[in-house]
């Protein structure tokens, strides 16, 4: 039952636990028991808001920044994750495979102020050997969904 | 100026579907939950080689049968899913959807006055394809009682000397019934004793929902060599507009289909062709995920049914449900019709699909949950105030 639910409720945070039971052929019970369990082991993280900030006015720059880093003695990636991973203007941090270590992901209110974190917090890092910041220039898809074109029902109204 | 038209054509009545579908497109903002196609897109992978095949300039004609690429894949994926083999060189063929390979088999297997047993409800083309092939159909009437299964009982009844074809549309649109093994046995042994042949239509095999999968009359003992077995890859792979679909066959029927196809079609669309070897090779995933999603949205149909007290016996494939509405003493066609000028939502009613689908609805849940809630509130609404709530 879970990747059931994990798998509906990833497209579709809102559903009602009624409807979620219905649609999964359980009880109401069952399935919010089945939800609170996994939010106690951090299976369900959160429930976040997929947002298409280009469609208001307010102002975001987004940047993916490649980390090159070399852990020291006592001090694994995890650590160094942790020291980038704890400012709040920093989204996303991952570990990755490849060229280098981190992929950063970071939103602030304009380019300058992305540079300044770069260069005032993320360089002088003792394990940080070097960044490459990348700017986002649009989204088209994002968490599954696609966010530049309207969904429209094209079938005809009624077919054999 | 004489009369241009051929009488035999003349008598066939329009598509029930047809009929309605005249009026529903006259109504503006009517929610619809009358389509018989899936809500998926084709998945990419398909999608896209399709475009390749295009950018490759693969524009000609293909063989009559279809591409052999294309027919090695059908009889992999037959033999993989159904336990059935045909050969990919003598009987498979490549048709314009199964609704092609359902007109060529009755025009190979048809002699004037050979009667066509036709178990209804069910899909709008196999009486007129019977007619138009000089044969006579005769319909048989499935029952709710029965789930909609083809009983032997019901067999038996309308076996006369001048039956020669039994066709099987199962899994059923727009019931939802299915035929499990034991029953499909039962009616294997009667088809065999009165030596007949079967047109089994099974274009919605993949759509099967409680954990049996489909079986295929064909691959039962005897039953290969006097059945004619129609897919395609419309329902399970998303693919309507693609008008794909293939039928398989012993060699002496099959050869007279390729004959019929070769004069009428020449070959099914290459586009499509080069795309549906995508799709059988590449689409489990897929699949398994769409029908995951029918089911979900199967279950939350019927609940809303349960809640509004509109009988419905439980469908277990295709993506129909099939509701009874002989409670409210009205015949399916005024139901349909005061729910689509009341409420303005389109269902089908169930007569389009044969005179025992009198008191049935055919209601689809091939849409987004959105779209089935804002329709079933308005179908509760309607239900309500015709039981004076």
């Amino acid at each position: 039952m879970r990747e059931k639910i994990l798998a509906v409720i990833e497209k579709n945070s809102r559903i009602d636990i009624r409807d979620l039971a219905i649609l999964l052929g359980e009880s109401e019970v069952a399935v919010a028991n089945e939800i609170a369990e996994m939010e106690r082991e951090h299976i369900i993280c959160g429930y976040h808001t997929l947002i298409n900030w280009e469609n208001t006015s307010e102002e975001k720059v987004i940047a993916l920044i490649e980390v090159k880093v070399t852990p020291q003695r006592g001090m694994g990636f995890d650590k160094i994750a942790e020291r980038i991973y704890q400012y709040s203007e920093v989204n996303a941090v991952y570990l990755m495979s490849g060229a280098y270590d981190f992929t950063v992901i970071l939103e602030g209110k304009s380019m300058r102020q992305v540079a300044q974190f770069v260069s005032d917090k993320l360089s002088p890092l003792e394990s940080v050997l070097s960044t490459a910041t990348h700017f986002v220039l649009k989204k088209y898809k994002d968490h599954g969904t696609v966010l530049c074109d309207e969904f429209q029902d094209e079938r005809m109204l009624i077919t054999p | 100026m004489r009369n241009p038209l051929s009488e035999k054509i003349v008598t066939i009545p329009p598509s029930g579907i047809r009929k309605f579908f005249d009026i529903v497109s006259e109504m503006k903002d009517a929610i619809s939950l009358g389509v018989g196609e899936p809500d998926f897109d084709t998945p990419w992978h398909i999608r896209e080689e399709g475009i390749y095949s295009l950018e490759k300039g693969r524009t000609f004609y293909t063989a009559n049968a279809g591409l052999r690429d294309l027919r090695v894949e059908i009889h992999n994926y037959l033999k993989r899913k159904y336990e059935v083999s045909y050969h990919q060189d003598k009987e498979i063929m490549v048709t314009v959807g199964g609704s092609e390979a359902i007109d060529i088999a009755m025009r190979a297997m048809l002699d004037p006055g050979d009667e066509v047993l036709v178990p209804q409800p069910s899909f709008v083309s196999y009486v007129p394809c019977a007619v138009l092939a000089g044969g006579v159909a005769v319909p048989i009437e499935l029952e709710e009682k029965d789930e909609f299964r083809l009983t032997p009982e019901k067999l038996l009844e309308k076996i006369t000397p001048k039956t020669k074809l039994l066709v099987m549309p199962f899994p059923n649109n727009p019931t939802g019934a299915v035929m499990r093994r034991e029953h499909l046995l039962e009616i294997a042994r009667i088809v065999e004793e009165h030596d007949l042949f079967v047109l089994s239509d099974e274009i919605y095999s993949e759509l099967t929902y409680g954990g049996e999968a489909h079986v295929s009359i064909a691959s039962l003992p005897g039953m290969k060599e006097r059945t004619v077995l129609i897919n395609g890859f419309s329902k399970a792979f998303a693919m309507t507009g693609w008008r794909l679909g293939y039928a398989c066959a012993p060699e002496v029927i099959l050869k007279q289909m390729l004959k019929i196809h070769q004069f009428a079609i020449m070959c099914a669309p290459t586009t499509s062709q080069y795309a549906a070897i995508d799709a059988m090779k590449n689409s489990d995933d897929d699949v398994d995920h769409m029908r995951e999603s029918y089911d979900q949205r199967r279950r939350y149909l019927l609940h809303a049914f349960e809640e509004m007290r509109l009988e419905c016996f439980e469908p277990m494939g295709a993506f129909y449900t099939f509701p009874s509405i002989k409670r409210f003493g009205m015949t399916s066609d005024e139901f349909a019709n005061r729910l689509l000028q009341e409420e303005k939502v389109a269902v089908v009613p169930g007569t389009a699909f044969g005179d025992s689908g009198e008191g049935y609805l055919r209601v689809s849940y091939a849409y987004s949950l959105k779209s089935l809630k804002e329709a079933l509130g308005r179908i509760e609404r309607f239900v309500n105030r015709l039981d004076g709530k």
